[in-house]
């Protein structure tokens, strides 16, 4: 019935598990390093929710392959060039600015791709995304707010989040790129075309950058890659500290 | 004036009332208060790092959540205790000064370092575990936000202390690489644990006056002998070997006995000499002064708020 084959599907599944773990990693190296500790514990818990958004996926991922493989299995045995999460991801969260900047593009996107993602024709993707939109609204939320208040606070806050902003503007496009296995599952309406959320993104970054004080770069740029598993060089140091466990001792429960 | 307060005090207390904030107390009754409590939320905020070392490396996706959980959740009991104790007058930043000159100090097993998972494992089940020994006595504490705070805090430890737990009993059962793991882990965590409930009695500068003001409601060496008393059989449980030869089951007493405390290396380490005080004061001053820029940044956002609403 499907004119796509189970290998497809798994490797859209793999790349959404791994842009929601490298994400949930990096922003759990916030816990205990908080500007404050109110928003050190509610930066946990963003991390949660993205670990917590991994799991499903690569359960959902481990399944469809149907070797026997875990979730950890997924996320502890394979190397960099096999991970497919966006660029944008697994850069450093150098400081709170380029953190909150980095989750608000992320945020804005989630929330749009997760509403099509609801509607996906595949019953287990659209329950994922129904819980997972919920998280991604509060995200947004704060990260809209912190946008704001950064922006509009002193000099110092608003130079930090302009050079986050022009840093990481390029590696947004990356965001709408279609790989050729979500064009094909997008056509069977599993997965969610990118393109079609652009517009709609760009609308409300722009929006919300004016209103905070804050520019749109002028130049533009991209650097992309993740989803063919070329990366930065600090995914490798990412992975090397996550999976030292299992690495060093396969096969063990723990 | 002040007589009269006091007496209204003293009644209270001997009828086991609880104070509040804006009743009158001692100045030494508070100053206590403000030391214990302070001293008790920095506990649980140091507390964050050696665990927090782990969750990057945490073995399982599962175990990450949890770990991450749980060091959120000593963030959340730091920050209920640091507002019971704003309710004395004493500002989070005073409070945080206090923490980076050493003139507060926290709990002093923080000051080892967590060197393997099963680290995580052995904190979970015999810091938290001592922990809760000592807090459900303060449930019952004279001061009421405090009291309260206990309530709440007791509530959310039992889940860590099982997680703890759990993590040595999958080692326990695991390879013999595992198990060593975890004896290592409980050899090197169980004599700082006993150390949580502070010097003897007879040693305790502060315990008799936080008796008599029940503030504290059981004395350390009562708090060790009943913690001791509930860990022996859990170790056995795991089938792993005392970390203590001298512990023994005494029939006449009906407590198990055990070894004296290296009361040197408890000074040495809560005075600021441990392996690793000066590693978590300079993580806790380096988030605050980092985070400096975003504090001013939020504050002058409210400011320029404020006076936009006000014109």
């Amino acid at each position: 019935m499907n004119n796509f084959s189970n290998s497809t599907l798994y490797n859209y599944l793999l790349g959404l598990a791994d842009d929601a773990l490298i994400l949930g990693q990096r922003t759990s190296e916030w816990c205990s390093r908080g500007p404050f500790l109110e928003e050190d514990i509610a930066l946990s818990n963003v991390a949660l929710d993205y670990i917590g958004r991994a799991r499903m996926f690569y359960q959902y991922a481990a399944e469809v392959e149907g070797k026997g493989r875990s979730e950890d299995d997924l996320a502890y045995f394979r190397d960099e060039r096999e991970f497919s999460n966006l660029l944008i991801n697994e850069l450093p969260n150098y400081d709170f600015a380029f953190s909150m900047v980095r989750q608000y593009f992320l945020d804005v996107h989630a929330c749009l791709y997760l509403q099509g993602l609801t509607a996906s024709t595949d019953q287990h993707l659209a329950a994922i995304a129904s819980k997972a939109i919920k998280e991604s609204r509060y995200h947004l939320k704060r990260s809209q707010t912190w946008l704001l208040q950064l922006g509009l606070g002193t000099e110092e806050s608003n130079k930090r989040m302009q050079t986050a902003i022009d840093e990481l503007w390029g590696y947004t496009p990356e965001m709408f790129m279609m790989t050729e296995t979500e064009t094909q599952l997008s056509t069977a309406g599993i997965a969610v075309n990118r393109d079609n959320l652009l517009q709609q993104w760009t609308a409300t970054v722009t929006a919300d950058i004016r209103s905070a004080d804050l520019q749109i770069p002028d130049q533009q740029w991209q650097v992309v890659g993740g989803r063919e598993g070329k990366h930065s060089e600090h995914l490798g140091h990412l992975l090397a500290q996550m999976q030292i466990l299992q690495r060093s001792y396969p096969g063990l429960e723990w | 004036m002040s007589d009269s307060g006091q007496a209204v005090f003293d009644r209270r207390i001997e009828a086991e009332q609880k104070i509040e904030p804006k009743d009158w107390m001692p100045a030494d009754y508070r100053k206590n208060l403000i030391r214990q409590m302070s001293q008790h939320a920095h506990s649980e905020v140091i507390g964050m790092q050696p665990e927090g070392n782990w969750i990057s490396r945490a073995p399982t996706l599962k175990r990450k959540m949890v770990l991450l959980a749980k060091v959120q959740d000593e963030g959340g009991h730091g920050l209920y205790l640091y507002s019971a104790t704003e309710t004395l007058n004493a500002t989070r930043d005073e409070m945080n000064a206090a923490l980076h000159s050493g003139k507060a100090k926290y709990a002093s097993i923080f000051n080892y370092p967590a060197l393997s998972w099963a680290d995580v494992g052995a904190i979970g089940w015999l810091v938290d575990g001592a922990a809760i020994v000592n807090q459900i006595s303060l449930q019952g504490t004279s001061y009421g936000p405090y009291s309260r705070a206990m309530i709440r805090i007791c509530k959310e430890e039992s889940f860590h202390q099982r997680q703890g737990y759990e993590i040595m009993i999958a080692l326990a059962k695991g390879t013999p690489m595992q198990k060593a793991m975890a004896q290592d882990a409980l050899n090197r965590v169980w004599w700082p644990s006993l150390m949580m409930f502070g010097p003897h009695d007879s040693a305790s500068a502060h315990s008799g006056r936080s008796m008599q003001w029940k503030i504290k409601l059981r004395t350390n060496d009562d708090l060790r002998q009943s913690f001791i008393d509930q860990t022996v059989p859990q170790i056995k449980f795991l089938g792993l070997e005392l970390p203590d030869p001298d512990i023994k089951w005494n029939e006449e007493r009906g407590h198990y006995d055990s070894g004296e405390i290296d009361w040197d290396e408890f000074k040495r380490v809560i005075s600021g000499d441990g392996p690793c005080n000066r590693d978590r004061i300079r993580h806790h001053k380096k988030a605050l002064d980092e985070g400096q820029w975003v504090r001013e940044a939020l504050q002058a956002y409210h400011n320029k708020k404020a006076s936009a609403s006000a014109a």
